[in-house]
């Protein structure tokens, strides 16, 4: 098991994060920011309805940027942080037109999510911490905002570099103490921080390469932001106990040998599926960011064989014949074979999930919550891979191909959220002592002793 | 006397070495070109749907009369060097309908290219060169805003110049190191002024029936008079 995936796996991480009483010695540091109030231990709908709030605003965010791509319009702006010379803000509505209009509705929906994303960490920081530490991170948020009303581009890049600094520290944290959801959201707020100088740079430095980055770092904030929805919810909150009560029932009918099956589906198979996912959306990204269209018109063929020729004459050919009426660029033989890749990596994802699916269900039982999120998760995937024909059939029409885009970020966020959901509620069964989780069972079901489970 | 017929005979001799003529010729289209696709875009798009009372098409095969090609690019081969540059009459490209014109432009290295809006409607010019030392930019122009310049030191065949704000705008700059350029109008026909006395390899392209990676080629001599080179490419 990998140190992620044991930390993942490990009870400790997901230790209330409350008292200070058993801290240990490398978190003397934070001891100021340390929570004490039992105000943070409380589930708060409030807190929990803005994290879904700010996750379905991420994926409207994705939605425009797919649209952005879709119409081929990402440099439609010439100026950043600027609009045609214009403050953003002051940007006559008359002027919102043709690509126009995707572009700037992009920058300031990135606005928006960027506002509300600071509004959650600041609630997450403060629900979790007091004293000197509490103001650090609340002044440090205030003055990052502050930074980003200042408009200058070496003043974003020094802000990238903060965020990075953070990003970077907000994970190590996490990995102590995976509960800790102040670092989750110093994690967000980084991330969002960077992917909005990302996308500035990508305006001014006319660089296709900072688009591909720009479109993942999408893909994984928003993944992040409907983990934070996750964890404080009410599920995230009793850790994990709504899912035992269910996964009690059915786990009694496990094999005794099965503890290994359990562990290797909850460990490796729904995390390895989620990674695959991602690889396949950076895939994704790098052939929309080359900005040529379809490099394969034709579909389950390409270019009416299985495999497509991709010498020089081939490709040559390939361009002669198309009739582009948007502008795209010229069909290279990298660009075939990513495509080919894409749809090899679309059967393997269909396929693991799939399996991710069946191996669930067999594992804890078709009525157990997470069988139902697989499946779920199945069937985005299906529709993603649809969606993907689709793309070809229309000749990437936005709407189709920006369709293709949005569902692609939600298979990733379902692929973290089942991941997670997983292994917490393995971390909960083996954590938790029988007598309270009989307590906590609805049914009176004690965990069997013979499973993985226990 | 003698100092006489020697100067005549180093005149002659000298007119004989800057003797030139013109390279002219029709290039034709062989074979039916596909059917020109509409962009259904333009008539969608507020602004730009006024400009146009008709249905616009794309423009890869413009045949003219006699089956004379259009926007083919002509140069001639292996002529590096020879560029006015700056010096150049500057090149110029128009919006006007929310296209550009003229969709071939052959430039020289260096050479100023002017962009102009005639549009109602703001655009930005953002050229894509691939060739080193060319470099990309992307300007915003207003409605009848002043005028733009760029212009590219490294020789590029169909070096892109689009519109992000309307993206079937779109239109290419073939850039050579010589003045000997030369693009077909509608009826085919081009004209390559005052080439040198001697032998050439012209080469004709063409985005879809002779695109820059295999150019069409034909031998000519100039010997101190026009020369004519007609060409027949065929449709892909």
């Amino acid at each position: 098991m990998s140190r992620w995936t044991g930390a993942l796996f490990d009870p400790r991480r997901f230790a209330p994060s409350r008292t200070s009483s058993d801290d240990t010695p490398d978190q003397s540091m934070e001891r100021g920011c340390q929570t004490g109030s039992d105000r943070s231990s409380a589930f708060n709908p409030w807190l929990h309805r803005f994290a879904i709030f700010t996750a379905i605003s991420t994926l409207g965010l994705i939605i425009i940027g797919g649209l952005v791509t879709s119409h081929g319009a990402g440099m439609a702006v010439p100026d950043w942080p600027n609009t045609y010379g214009y403050n953003m803000f002051a940007f006559p509505i008359s002027k919102w037109v043709g690509g126009v209009l995707y572009e700037h509705s992009h920058r300031l929906m990135a606005t928006f999510v960027g506002l509300l994303t600071a509004i959650l960490s600041l609630w997450l920081w403060v629900r979790e911490t007091r004293g000197k530490g509490r103001w650090l991170g609340v002044g440090t948020i205030v003055m990052v905002l502050g930074l980003m009303g200042v408009r200058a581009l070496p003043v974003y890049l020094i802000l990238a570099c903060l965020a990075l600094t953070v990003g970077g520290f907000g994970l190590y944290q996490i990995r102590r103490n995976f509960a800790a959801l102040r670092w989750w959201g110093a994690l967000a707020f980084a991330t969002v921080i960077l992917q909005g100088v990302l996308g500035g740079l990508r305006v001014v430095w006319l660089k296709d390469q900072i688009g591909i980055f720009h479109a993942a770092l999408a893909q994984l904030f928003f993944a992040l932001t409907c983990l934070i929805a996750l964890f404080t919810s009410r599920w995230g909150h009793e850790r994990a106990t709504l899912l035992v009560r269910a996964a009690i029932p059915v786990a009694k009918g496990i094999r005794a040998e099965s503890r290994a099956p359990v562990q290797s589906v909850f460990a490796w198979l729904l995390p390895a599926a989620t990674l695959l996912i991602f690889a396949q959306l950076i895939l994704g990204a790098t052939m929309r960011h080359q900005h040529a269209g379809l490099a394969i018109p034709d579909f389950p063929l390409a270019y009416g064989k299985v495999w497509p020729p991709m010498d020089s004459a081939s490709v040559t050919h390939y361009n002669q014949q198309r009739h582009e009426i948007i502008a795209v660029n010229p069909i290279t033989a990298l660009q075939i074979g990513l495509q080919m890749t894409h749809r090899i990596m679309a059967l393997l994802i269909c396929g693991a999930v799939a399996f991710c699916a069946w191996s669930t269900r067999r594992q804890v039982g078709a009525s157990h919550p997470l069988s139902k999120l697989t499946l779920v998760w199945f069937g985005v995937i299906v529709t993603q891979a649809l969606l993907g024909a689709a793309t070809i059939w229309s000749d990437k029409a936005a709407d189709v191909a920006t369709a293709h885009v949005m569902v692609g970020a939600l298979s990733l966020a379902l692929g973290a959220i089942v991941s997670i959901v997983a292994s917490r509620t393995l971390v909960w069964a083996r954590a938790v002592p029988a007598a309270e989780a009989q307590a906590l069972s609805p049914f009176g079901l004690q965990p069997s002793p013979h499973t993985g489970l226990k | 006397m003698k100092k006489t017929c020697a100067l005549v005979i180093a005149g002659l001799a000298s007119l004989q070495a800057i003797q030139a003529g013109d390279i002219s010729g029709t290039v034709t289209l062989k074979g039916t070109p596909p059917p020109e696709k509409e962009i259904p875009q333009i008539k969608e798009d507020p602004n730009c749907g006024k400009l146009h009372t008709e249905a616009v098409k794309t423009r890869f095969y413009v045949v003219g009369a006699n089956n004379g090609l259009g926007d083919v690019f002509v140069t001639l081969k292996g002529i590096t060097g020879k560029s006015m540059g700056p010096s150049a009459p500057p090149a110029v490209i128009d919006q006007k309908g929310c296209e550009y014109q003229p969709y071939i432009l052959a430039v020289q290295t260096g050479q100023k290219i002017v962009v102009k809006n005639s549009d109602p409607v703001l655009h930005n010019i953002h050229p894509t060169p691939t060739a080193p030392g060319n470099k990309e930019e992307n300007k915003a122009q207003m409605p009848n805003g002043p005028d733009l310049t760029f212009s590219f030191p490294s020789p590029e065949t169909f070096l892109r110049v689009k519109c992000d704000v309307h993206p079937w705008m779109f239109a290419y700059l073939c850039v050579v190191d010589s003045p000997y350029i030369a693009v077909t109008d509608k009826d085919g026909k081009y004209t390559i002024k005052n080439v040198p006395d001697g032998k050439y390899t012209i080469e004709f392209y063409h985005r879809k029936a002779a695109p820059a990676s295999g150019p069409t080629t034909a031998e000519v001599e100039v010997k101190g008079g026009a020369v004519t080179k007609d060409i027949a490419l065929e449709a892909k």
